[in-house]
């Protein structure tokens, strides 16, 4: 069973279903992903749970009606809770050949197929592979084909206003929304609104938009629609109370490390490289000046880590950000500042490897980097972000730990969580509770790598404090004074000092919890980071079917929650899924020497429900 | 009520750790020390506001002999540390300290960017055209023919020249001067203090192991009034014995010639003026070497312009400005938001 939506009519002649997986594909230059975002946002607005997914490609401007120029955006609405962006598509919209040919996979047994027969041109159909035009041969039996000549219809709804033509198809994707609006009779008011806000200055392209808009609801509305087009009703999903907004991993990340820091009392210096998909972080947090956020778009990857521990070390809040090529540049800057015990936060939106791999693709196969990827025995916390809006809190927490414990911490997220969007209920950022550093500044009795009893965290001392002048480096340092010591028996003592103060961590973390079943159950499947949903979805599911399995799932990599052990060891089976070859299986094998078995997959995308179900049925049915 | 004792001067050995100075005997750098030691001493210098931040190397082990603030980093990132220093701190006064393989190969692309983003740092490379440390290998400012453990028969690459790099990235400031100069360095030291900007100071400094003698073509007693010009802003190029000798413009080739006074007819009005302010002229001392041109030492160039740091807190303190209020409640909630009942 998959995230399959069941049916029924509603008394308007709409179909009621639970939920729908709906996705636009088109050209780079189509607008699919503002398409997407205005059908997310007026779905949210219906008061839908949803969970999105962009899929863009590499190249900015892709040469026009490529394969590769194929850009997509899903989104899976429901009457009920999302867990995923969806298995399966009800409806694929595509705006050209190339559109078709790479997403039709994607589409369920009879799903809605709604096609711009407009753009199905012989160079356009040359260009996706296609020998004939499979809007005219029996090559979509299987699937309810709506062929509409949207082009055509676009340029005629905008005719008006008197632009040329390679402007008004720019319209075309407004119109596409506006078929699918009156499919699942969705109202046009949001945007509407947006469109005069965005183009206030340029009023004839507002109203030539909101004219295709209007023309595509028409269209299905004045019955020119073929009849193998429904239309449907996804009613409102029971959510919790409040106030909500849409939010993105990168957004919930940036957000969380600006919350993190007015918790911490610090300011940010955010140091940074461009990269996909990291760089969404950056760009939002260099809106943030207002908060005396300082964002540094450094020279290269190095520099931008090295300039956080600079920032760090003069009393700032260090924050370095990146995807997998560039954290293993700043690797050795990192393990300095493990060395001289800064804080240092690290964000990795991981994506495929190795070395450039698939920029745009989502991966989880940093964990090795992170947990183990730097010269000489380099302990550091990991954490990861779990959904999109999970990374508010992820961020929260390793500023906490980083700045409590005098070490970086590396977050990782990936490309699917950066990118996708879900609700998000607002909290109150007063509820949070307040973990302001202290600097050291009493000169009595001070030794830079005197440690704290407890956290074992030596003191944080800003340059500009009178009488506690000091140096600290790279070179292994004295117990207690930090001079340079090159003695064997201090290199012992430190370095097991470093791998105690992070595993103490352990002590600081909440004990892990079982997301769904029981401990004891026949199958634990275990996971970190973006399958979160999936695996919730899968689980749930096969418990419904009687199966007896639990979910557990991690945020806290390195150290692991301290009761994780013997949690584990109270299963049958334990299965690990991960966009990756067996990372974490690894880990959870290496430190509880227990029996793990991965389900693992590199092909760039999430996993789907329906192949975790297949995963879970064949270790508890053999 | 307290009473305030007034401040007390502080000397050079103020500015000394108890830390033993590892640095092989005779070696150059014990002099630079010195020299910073006595500058910072002769301008009142705060210790505790001092930062030495250096990368790795012989020079880079300079700050754990300076009884201020110091942060002894990794190979090459020492510009990077340092600016991520004054970007959180720009109250600080913050001296980068490192070698020609530190600033020029293996970190030359953070020093370029640093030079030309003009970050408020004194930039002391100390250059003795040789990997000390590891043991004697040629580095980026060795000459063409240098033996070394990895060129046997002689290095083959072209030597960059770190004046010329920094003047041609846009640093707005760029002096030279010697380990042996002790009375020039400490000047040339307070100039680039005082300069607001990425203040760049190649020292060219004898390894006494590996490259022993490199620079004694124009530091030696015997030649240096010959082979050493010492510019001043404002003063005719002249050098040599007596200052017999200084630079003119050619202009019709646009180039700097050596003249002597009295022949010719050439008089002390004829001579070219230094103005540091001039990046062509600058350009144009910097290129020189001997033997057919003396080696210019002192402030090539100096240019004020505005700090990068100080750029950074003129645009926050702009948008700090601009908002109402920097509420984080207000931030979370700004954007499309709906209310489920």
């Amino acid at each position: 069973m998959s995230e399959v939506a069941t049916a029924e009519r509603s008394d308007e002649g709409r179909q009621e279903v639970e939920s729908a997986v709906v996705r636009f594909a088109g050209d780079s230059g189509d607008g699919m992903q503002l398409t997407g975002s205005h059908f997310t946002m007026t779905a949210a607005i219906a008061g839908n749970d949803l969970a999105t997914f962009p899929d863009f490609p590499a190249e900015i401007r892709a040469p026009a009606g490529t394969t590769f120029g194929v850009s997509a955006f899903q989104i899976n609405f429901g009457a009920r809770k999302i867990m995923t962006s969806g298995d399966l598509l009800d409806v694929l919209v595509v705006m050209n050949p190339a559109a078709l040919v790479t997403n039709l996979a994607d589409v369920k047994p009879n799903g809605i197929v709604i096609a711009d027969s407009g753009a199905f041109t012989a160079r356009n159909l040359t260009k996706a592979g296609y020998e004939e035009n499979p809007l005219e041969n029996d090559s979509l039996e299987g699937y309810r084909l709506v062929k509409i000549d949207m082009s055509r219809l676009t340029v005629e709804a905008v005719k008006e206003f008197g632009l040329s033509n390679k402007e008004a198809l720019r319209s075309k994707n407004m119109w596409a929304l506006g078929v699918v609006y009156w499919m699942y009779g969705r109202k046009r008011q949001a945007s509407i609104d947006w469109l005069e806000t965005k183009f206030a200055k340029q009023p004839d392209i507002a109203k030539a938009n909101i004219a295709a808009l209007n023309a595509g609801h028409a269209f299905g509305e004045t019955a020119e629609m073929p009849a193998e087009l429904g239309t449907y009703e996804v009613e409102s999903a029971t959510i919790e109370p409040g106030l909500y907004r849409t939010i993105t991993g990168g957004e919930s990340v940036s957000l969380g490390l600006l919350a993190g820091s007015l918790l911490a009392d610090l300011k940010i210096a955010f140091c940074s490289y461009p990269i996909t998909p990291a760089s969404a972080l950056l760009h939002q947090l260099a809106r943030m000046k207002e908060f005396g956020v300082v964002t540094f778009q450094a020279e290269d990857e190095i520099a931008a880590a090295a300039a956080a521990i600079g920032a760090s070390y003069a009393g700032a809040l260090g924050i370095t950000s990146s995807s997998g090529p560039g954290i293993a540049l700043k690797m050795e800057a990192i393990g300095l500042a493990i060395a001289t015990e800064l804080p240092l936060v690290v964000i990795n939106s991981q994506r495929a490897g190795p070395s450039t791999g698939l920029p745009t693709k989502t991966e989880q196969s940093d964990l090795y980097q992170a947990v183990y990827g730097r010269n000489g025995d380099a302990p550091m916390p990991v954490i990861s972000v779990s959904t999109p809006s999970d990374g508010y809190e992820v961020a929260i927490e390793a500023v906490r730990i980083a700045t409590k414990y005098m070490t970086p911490v590396m977050v990782l997220t990936d490309g699917y969580i950066t990118n996708a969007s879900e609700p998000w209920l607002i909290p109150d950022a007063a509820d949070a509770e307040r973990f302001d550093v202290e600097f050291r500044t009493d000169p009595e009795n001070f030794q830079p790598f005197m440690r704290d009893g407890e956290t074992l965290a030596r003191p944080w001392v800003k340059p500009g404090t009178p009488d506690l002048m000091h140096r600290i480096g790279g070179i292994e340092r004295s117990y207690d004074s930090g001079h340079i010591s090159y003695d064997p028996e201090n290199h012992q003592k430190m370095t097991d000092v470093r791998a105690a103060k992070v595993l103490g961590i352990a002590n600081d973390i909440p004990e892990q919890t079982i997301e769904v079943g029981e401990a004891g159950a026949k199958l634990a499947v275990v996971g970190w980071g973006s399958t979160y949903g999936p695996i919730n979805r899968a689980v749930n599911n096969m418990r419904d079917e009687g199966l007896d399995v639990a979910q557990i799932h991690l945020r806290y990599i390195w150290p692991l929650p301290r009761n994780l052990g013997e949690l584990l060891g109270t299963f049958d089976q334990i299965l690990v899924p991960e966009m990756n070859t067996g990372q974490l299986r690894t880990l959870l094998r290496d430190q509880f020497l227990l029996p793990a078995e991965g389900h693992n997959k590199v092909n760039g995308k999430p996993f789907l429900i329906g192949e975790l179900e297949d995963a879970i049925r064949a270790r508890l049915e053999k | 009520m307290n009473v305030q004792s007034p401040p007390e001067k502080l000397t050079a050995r103020d500015f000394a750790t108890d830390q033993e100075v590892r640095w092989c005997p005779g070696c150059g750098d014990y002099a630079i020390l010195k020299g910073v030691q006595n500058t910072l001493a002769q301008l009142e210098a705060d210790p505790k506001n001092t930062v030495f931040v250096s990368g790795i190397g012989c020079a880079a082990r300079f700050p754990y002999y300076m009884e201020t603030y110091g942060f002894h980093t990794i190979h090459g990132r020492s510009p990077a540390v340092a600016s991520g220093v004054k970007l959180a701190n720009p109250e600080l006064d913050v001296w980068v300290v490192g070698g020609d393989g530190d600033m020029l190969s293996i970190g030359g692309n953070h020093t370029m960017h640093v030079i030309r983003r003009n970050v408020d740092l004194q930039i002391l490379l100390f250059n003795n055209q040789i990997y000390g440390l590891t043991k004697g290998q040629y580095s980026p400012t060795s000459k063409i023919g240098t033996k070394s453990p990895s060129t046997p028969l002689g290095s083959i690459d072209n030597p960059v020249s770190a004046a010329q790099f920094a003047l041609g990235v846009g640093g707005t400031f760029i002096a030279r001067s010697s380990d042996i100069l002790q009375k020039h360095l400490p000047e040339v030291l307070k100039r680039a203090y005082k300069h607001k900007g990425a203040s760049f100071v190649e020292i060219f400094q004898n390894c006494i192991v590996y490259n022993d003698g490199v620079f004694k073509h124009f530091t030696e007693k015997s030649v240096q009034d010959e082979m050493q010009i010492h510019v001043e802003h404002g003063e005719p190029l002249l050098f040599g014995t007596d200052k017999s000798k200084g630079l003119i413009l050619n202009k019709d080739e646009m180039r700097l010639e050596v003249v002597t006074l009295g022949e010719n007819g050439i008089t002390v009005d004829d001579i070219a003026v230094h103005d540091e302010t001039n990046r062509g002229l600058a350009t144009m001392l910097a290129q020189m070497d001997p033997p057919d041109y003396p080696v210019a030492l002192g402030v090539l160039y100096a240019e004020p312009a505005p700090t990068y740091e100080a750029s950074v807190h003129a645009q926050i303190a702009q948008a700090t400005k601009d908002a109402d209020k920097a509420d984080l409640n207000s931030l979370l909630r700004r954007g499309q938001t709906w209310t489920v009942e």
